[in-house]
Formats: structure tokens, sequence, C-alpha cells
């Protein structure tokens, strides 16, 4: 499914005197099967802009396209429950949001609210389980007893049970250890690749946008700076570094030795490896 | 090293309905004016050690001498003075319903005069670079600001050691920069000595010391240079590495001849000038 | 939500009765919903009225932020009017529907009683108005001060209404985010039959005790690590500063009880 935002705005208590531009002129596409990541710092809008893209708030100028429906300012929308079910949006630590006696009560809840038969969502549940790497044991716990990284799985569970075209994750590793946080940003990678699921990931981490988007969209102060691939995006850093914003540390560096050695490296790297290769090449090419 | 602030001396602790040790038998020592990072993955009995620190837990057997005091419930409260503790959610520790506020509650505590309170507050957050913010209420900061408070909080009490347990992991990149730069410069002007608790590896590598935890057992402790050289065997107790040291080790495998390990992206550039201009 | 309730909400401006001691507000609420019972003609009533318009005029807050305030609480009014003028037989009467006879005490009655019940309100959404919670617990908790001789626990109770107050904010934050999460769930909390908006609570409400009690055990926590360990012992950041004003109001409250003893009728 597509989703397309034109021209959009939002303003935060509108009419009232505590009135604030979150964000405006925004225009975005999300195409079926991409892997868009959008980075920002804290009050960049992102988190504004996120919540377009299932209708859970209505844009104040401007239109959202979601599939075949078009969100508009000033129009009553009903039924947005179809819209809810196909882009499903994991929250920064989702694991608030549990409630359930169960963990699979929990992970059927949503579900079920989008009219799934009991019996099929229970399938869709310990299907959801393993995707997240948890085993069927913890099916008949209390989500409450779990630990914090396991609580994480069993929400994000949740949301795969809905089994949404679009996936859209707020940066889903916040607060997780370097080893849940590399499994947890592997299991959507898997996802997107296998299953060709549209994932809008929205982080503060450059090295996961590097790694995994295809496309990344930087947000500064409510509207688009950038965008484009992560190549497009990383071949001017300095840019970047002057709004404030970290590159990945392959880029850093790359910066670095280029200002230090004197040599010019043909593209930006994003993965070590590559850097070391580059370096390398940089390095025997100058000795010649 | 400096004279020897705190030492612990087999401390085991259990938390009730486990079966494990969450600490077991731990002995290390912390040295004046040292940065002492404690690292391991959840679960590895950090936390708990940030605890008995604090006089939050007692330790079952084994002992916790902090300046000379042996830590008991009798002494917990003057060791507390000792020891101030920066948590992790910025916001369920603030109690304060304004930031001056909130430094003032262990001034409170503690039975402070007035005059002096004030004094101690206004001191505190100008080294935190807080003051302009004395009225604000804690929704208005940002995750960042409010950990800067909870030091000053910490730094108005004038105690030899702050505890930053985790006290960087819920904050963006920028917050977490911010924390940082404070809390080095505090070490740097001598003011504290500081324990971080943490799993971010860029930040223990910047420590002069590191204790990595595995399962309530103390597994390593040594500079980061030492324990950076365990490599492999990080990742397997689910930690990362530097970027630095990844780096250094991927250009060796491509046959550059460069010196170990690197702590500091400065330092393997600098390596790497080196090595140009010698090819 | 926030935004539409003006009653009780503190309006940060200037003024003499905004830097006057909570102290002296409060006793001056407290005093007030006395002697309003005094009243009982029109001179007594036209003395309190213009006693609480030159409050008002000194607290510089504008008019329509306080009617807004009496707005809910018109119903009120209106009802308590209507249920004198149709129960209270005194005096002549002045109308007769014939089902319905309306009495001039009835009337009268009505209509004092409605302006005594708007004054109060006036009165204490002033001081609301003109200061911060904060203030209003300090206050209270050192007019209070002297009941901890009799076990009250004044230390204890102020400090809880101190962390709500900062907690609130916090948690109005937290019951959004909930909101938005269960939500992108497919909970419906806008719309549907009631029977399944009642039902919609439960995914709200659960996470938020939740965390609520986790909160509250961390801030427990934190709390002990810095050092506190009850009211005894304590000094107090905030100073409350008693000025003339102060006490010039508390005459000014002795005059109005003195005037209204003297012009009410027996």
């Amino acid at each position: 499914m597509r989703i397309e935002l034109q021209d959009v705005e939002y303003r935060y208590q509108m009419n009232t005197p505590f009135e604030s531009l979150a964000i405006h002129d925004v225009n975005i596409e999300i195409n079926p099967g991409s892997y868009v990541a959008i980075i920002g710092h804290t009050g960049s809008g992102k988190s504004t802009l996120l919540q377009h893209l299932n209708a859970l708030i209505k844009p104040t100028k401007g239109r959202v396209i979601i599939g075949e429906r078009t969100i508009e300012s000033g129009r009553k929308e009903k039924q947005l429950r179809p819209i809810r079910q196909k882009v499903g949006i994991v929250f920064q630590f989702p694991e608030h949001q549990l409630f359930e006696e169960t963990v699979e009560k929990d992970i059927c809840f949503g579900p079920v609210n989008f009219g799934i038969p009991k019996e099929e969502a229970k399938i869709r549940a310990r299907k959801a389980l393993k995707q997240v790497g948890l085993a069927e044991e913890i099916l008949e716990k209390s989500p409450f007893d779990l630990s914090g990284g396991q609580m994480r799985r069993v929400a994000i569970a949740g949301m795969l049970a809905m089994q949404p075209e679009v996936l859209v994750l707020d940066e889903p590793t916040a607060g997780l250890d370097p080893r849940g946080r590399k499994e947890i940003m592997d299991m959507f990678y898997q996802l997107h690749k296998e299953q060709g699921m549209t994932t809008v990931l929205v982080t503060h981490s450059m090295e996961d946008a590097a790694r995994y988007a295809d496309e990344i969209v930087i947000m500064h102060q409510g509207t688009v700076y950038q965008k484009g691939t992560p190549f497009e995006i990383f071949s001017q850093p300095e840019q970047l570094m002057e709004l404030g914003l970290d590159v990945p540390d392959t880029v850093r560096v790359q910066l670095k030795l280029q200002k230090e050695l004197g040599v010019r490296f043909d593209h930006p790297c994003l993965s070590i490896e590559d850097l070391a290769l580059e370096v390398k090449r940089v390095m025997e090419r100058g000795s010649r | 090293m400096g004279e020897k602030l705190v030492s612990l001396n087999d401390v085991t602790f259990k938390y009730e309905g486990q079966d494990r040790n969450a600490v077991d038998c731990v002995s290390f020592d912390v040295y004046k004016g040292e940065w002492l990072a404690i690292v391991g993955h959840n679960g590895s009995g950090k936390s708990t050690l940030a605890k008995l620190l604090n006089g939050l837990q007692f330790a079952e057997s084994g002992s916790i001498t902090i300046n000379d005091i042996e830590l008991s419930e009798a002494t917990v409260w003057d060791a507390r003075k000792k020891v101030g503790m920066v948590f992790q959610n910025p916001d369920n520790q603030f109690v304060g319903t304004t930031v001056q506020d909130d430094v003032a509650f262990g001034l409170e505590n503690l039975g402070v005069q007035h005059q002096m309170m004030v004094e101690r507050v206004q001191n505190a957050l100008n080294k935190v670079q807080m003051d302009q913010f004395l009225n604000q209420e804690p929704h208005h900061l940002s995750g960042g600001q409010k950990q800067r408070v909870a030091i000053a909080g910490v730094l108005a009490l004038q105690p030899d050691i702050i505890i930053l347990d985790e006290a960087t992991s819920m904050l963006d990149p920028r917050g977490r920069e911010e924390v940082l730069h404070t809390v080095r410069e505090l070490k740097d002007e001598n003011i504290l000595t500081v324990i971080s608790i943490t799993h971010d590896l860029e930040e223990a590598a910047k420590a002069d010391r590191i204790i990595v935890m595995n399962q309530g057992l103390l597994y390593r402790q040594g500079t980061p240079d030492e324990i950076f050289q365990l490599e492999g065997e990080l990742v397997e107790l689910g930690l990362d590495i530097p970027f630095s040291v990844k780096l250094g080790k991927a250009l060796r495998e491509q046959g550059l001849n460069l010196a170990d390990s690197h702590l500091t992206e400065e330092e393997l550039v600098k390596d790497l000038c080196e090595l140009n201009s010698r090819m | 939500m926030l935004d539409k309730m003006i009653f009780g909400r503190y309006v940060p401006l200037d003024s003499l009765v905004h830097r006057m001691d909570p102290r002296s507000k409060l006793l001056l609420v407290f005093f007030f919903v006395c002697i309003v019972f005094l009243a009982n003609n029109l001179i007594t009533y036209g003395i309190l009225a213009v006693f609480t318009l030159a409050l008002i005029a000194l607290s510089k807050i504008p008019a329509r932020f306080l009617f807004n305030g009496l707005k809910p609480i018109l119903f009120l009014i209106l009802f308590t009017l209507l249920l004198h003028i149709l129960f209270t037989k005194e005096g002549d009467v002045i109308y007769d529907f014939g089902f319905i006879e309306i009495y001039e005490g009835g009337l009268r009655q009505g209509l004092y009683i409605s302006f005594r019940f708007t004054l109060l309100i006036l009165v204490t959404s002033l001081l609301t108005l003109t200061t911060s919670p904060i203030s209003i617990t300090d206050g209270l908790e050192q007019l209070l001060g002297p009941l901890k001789k009799w076990k009250m626990p004044v230390h204890e109770l102020a400090l809880m209404m101190s962390i709500s107050l900062r907690f609130i904010p916090t948690l109005m934050e937290e019951t959004e985010k909930i909101m938005k999460a269960q939500t992108a769930r497919g909970v419906d909390f806008t719309s549907g039959p009631i029977k399944e908006r009642v039902k919609s609570i439960v995914p709200l409400l659960v996470p938020l005790f939740v965390s609520s009690f986790k909160r509250a055990e961390e801030l427990a926590i934190a709390m002990e690590a810095r050092g506190y360990r009850g009211g005894e012992g304590r000094t107090k950041y905030r100073q409350l500063s008693w000025h003339a004003v102060d006490t010039l109001l508390l005459c000014t409250l002795a005059v109005l009880t003195i005037l209204l003893l003297l012009f009410r009728s027996y």
C-alpha cells in the first residue's frame, strides 16, 4: 500500500492561545515494499509526522493519501479502523500498552478488534510470537511477569499479529541493550526482506538508518530538510553536521580522513568493511 | 592510583524468590577522582551493584566500605551523603514542582539552613548550566535537561561520588551528550568520582577503568584498552565494542599495519596519517 | 482538554493579590465563607459585593475568566433559586398561577441565596486564580502546622499534594500516549455504542495504573537515595513572607465582619 503526504501542516491546539505549529509543507511518498527512515532531533516534528500515517491525527492543512483513502483537513472522517489495520504503528516503549491477563490475550487484542475471529487470532499470535523470537510457553503468562526486553517483544508481536501492510516503528529499540537492539532491528529487516513489508523507521540512529533503509527523510524544524537514498544523503555529511545531526560513524571517520590525509573517497561508506576496503585502496593509490 | 574511596569485599546479594545470586562474591575498589564504568547486559547485576553502593539494598554477605565507614543500616544515612545517585528515568526522580525545588529537595531532607540552601541550589545549577531554568516545571524540560537537574540535586549535597545508573539510556543522542559532557566537566574539576553503570560502550571507552559484569559475577576489570582486547568475548556477553576498535580490526584484516587498538577515532585517524606518510 | 478548564486554573499575573501570602488568602477564603452567612439584607449583601469586586479589581484577573468559572455552576445557582421560589412560603403572594403561588419571601430568599453562592464561588476561584497550586500547598502546610501536635500527618499530606501536582502533566501526557497506542490497535475511544466505549476504558486504565505504580516505586527509591526520611528535622526551601498587605487584608476582613454585624437585621 502506498502512503503519500501532500503539503501537510499540523498545528496543536488550533484556535486557542496555546496553538503551536508542529509540521508544515511536508511532502513524502512511501512506496509499497520500501524501507524509509525518518530522522531528526527531538522536536523536529517526526513524531507528529508519524501519527499522520494511520490517521491518528488529521492534517490542519494539506492531505494524506493512504492507499485508497484520502484524509483531508476540515473533513469528517468515519471508519478509520481499516486504515489502522493496514498501517500498524509500534510506538516508543510499546510495552507500556500491555494490559491483558495473558500474553496470548494481549497479542490477540488488536486482531480481534479488527474483526478477526478468535481462533484465527490465536494462530496469528503463535506465529507472531515466533517472529519476535519468543517461546510459546509464555503465551499463558501474564505480560507483567516478563522482563523488559520480553515485554517489548510481546508488544511488537501484538502489532505483527494485526498483519498490517505497512509497519511504522518509532524508536523501537530505545532503552534496550546492544544485543537486544541488534536482534530487534534484524528481525524487522528480515520481515522487510522476506515478506516485502513496507517499513517506516523513525529513529535518532544514523547507523540504523544507513544500514537498513532504502530511503532517508531528514526532518528539521518541522519540515522535510532533505530526502534521498543513504548514499545521496551521506555524500554531503557537512550539511547534516551543521544542523547538529549525527552522521554514521563510518561517514564521520571518512570525513576526518579526507581532511587529515588530503585524499578523496569515491563514495560514502556505510559499513565498516566497506570503509576498511576503501581506506586501503585510497592509501595505496596515494602512495603510488 | 589515588586513595581508595570505596571497597567491596566478597559482596553477595540475592533477590527474594530468585534462584541465582544477582551479585555473586564481587570485590573491587573505587579510587578517588576516577571514572569507573560498570558494563554488562540487562540482568548482569550491574544495577544491583548501584543499589548496594547507596544502601538501597544490603548485601547478604561481604562488606562495602565507603570512606572507611562500613555500610550498614546504622550508617546508611551518612553513606548517602557521600554517594549521590542519578537514575534511569528522568521523570521518576524529579520530586519538586520546579527546577529549584527539586534541587533543594535533598538539602531540605538534611535540614540545611535556608540561606545556605539558596546558595547551594544556585551553585549546583550553575555547574550543570541549568541556572536559567530556576522556575521551570519538569514537563517543559527535555530528558537531558531533567537529568542535569538530577545531577545538580546530587551536587548540592556535596558528595564524593556520583553513581549514574543507566542515566543516559532513555535519552536521545543530544541529551546523552549533554549529560556526559556535564559529568565529565565535574570529574575534571575534581569535584566528583564517577561510577557509571551503562551499556553504552562508547561511553565506557572514555572511562579510566571498566568493570565487566556477567551473570552476577565480576567478569573482568581493567583499563578500556585491556577490556576491548577481549572483542569477541564482549560480543558474546551481549555487549558491543566501540566503533574505533571495530574499524581498527577491519583495517588490520585488510592488511594495514596498525598498532593494536584505538579507543577513540582521533587516535585511529592519527595513526592512519602516520601510516600513510610512511607508505 | 486542559484549555477548557478555566475554573481553578492559576493565571500568573503581577498584582497585589498575586503577591499576597497564600496563608492570608487562605484565611480570607475561610473567614469569608463564614461571614457570608451573616448577610441577610440589601445593605449587608451590598457590602460583601463591594468587597468582592474590590478584590477582583485588585487581582487584575480579566472578568471573563471569572465568569467562565461561574458557568459550570450556573445550573446549580438557578436550581437553588427555583427551589426557593417554588417552595418557600413567606410574606405576601406576588404571583398566583393557580397551581403555583410565588411568595415575596421566597423570591427574596432565592435571590439572596444564589447571590451568596455566586460570591462564594468568585472568592474561592480568586484564590486559585491568583495563587499557584504549590503556594496553596505551602500555605496549607504552614497553617495546619500546629495540628502536628495531635499527630495529624500535615507534612505528609502537603508532600502528597505537591507530588500529585508535579505529576499531573506527566500523567496527562501518558494518558494521551496510551490512548494513541490503543487506537492504533483498533480501540475506538470517541464513537460507538456506550457499552463499547466503557469497555475501551480497560486497555487505557490498566497500563496507566501499572505505569503509575512503577513511577511511585521508582520515585520512592529516588527520594530515599536523596536522604528523605520523613518530615522530622526537615527545613523548607520555599519561605513564605507575610507583608503589611496581608495584615491589612485581615484587618479589612475584621472591619467587614463588624459592618455586617451592625447592618444585618435581626
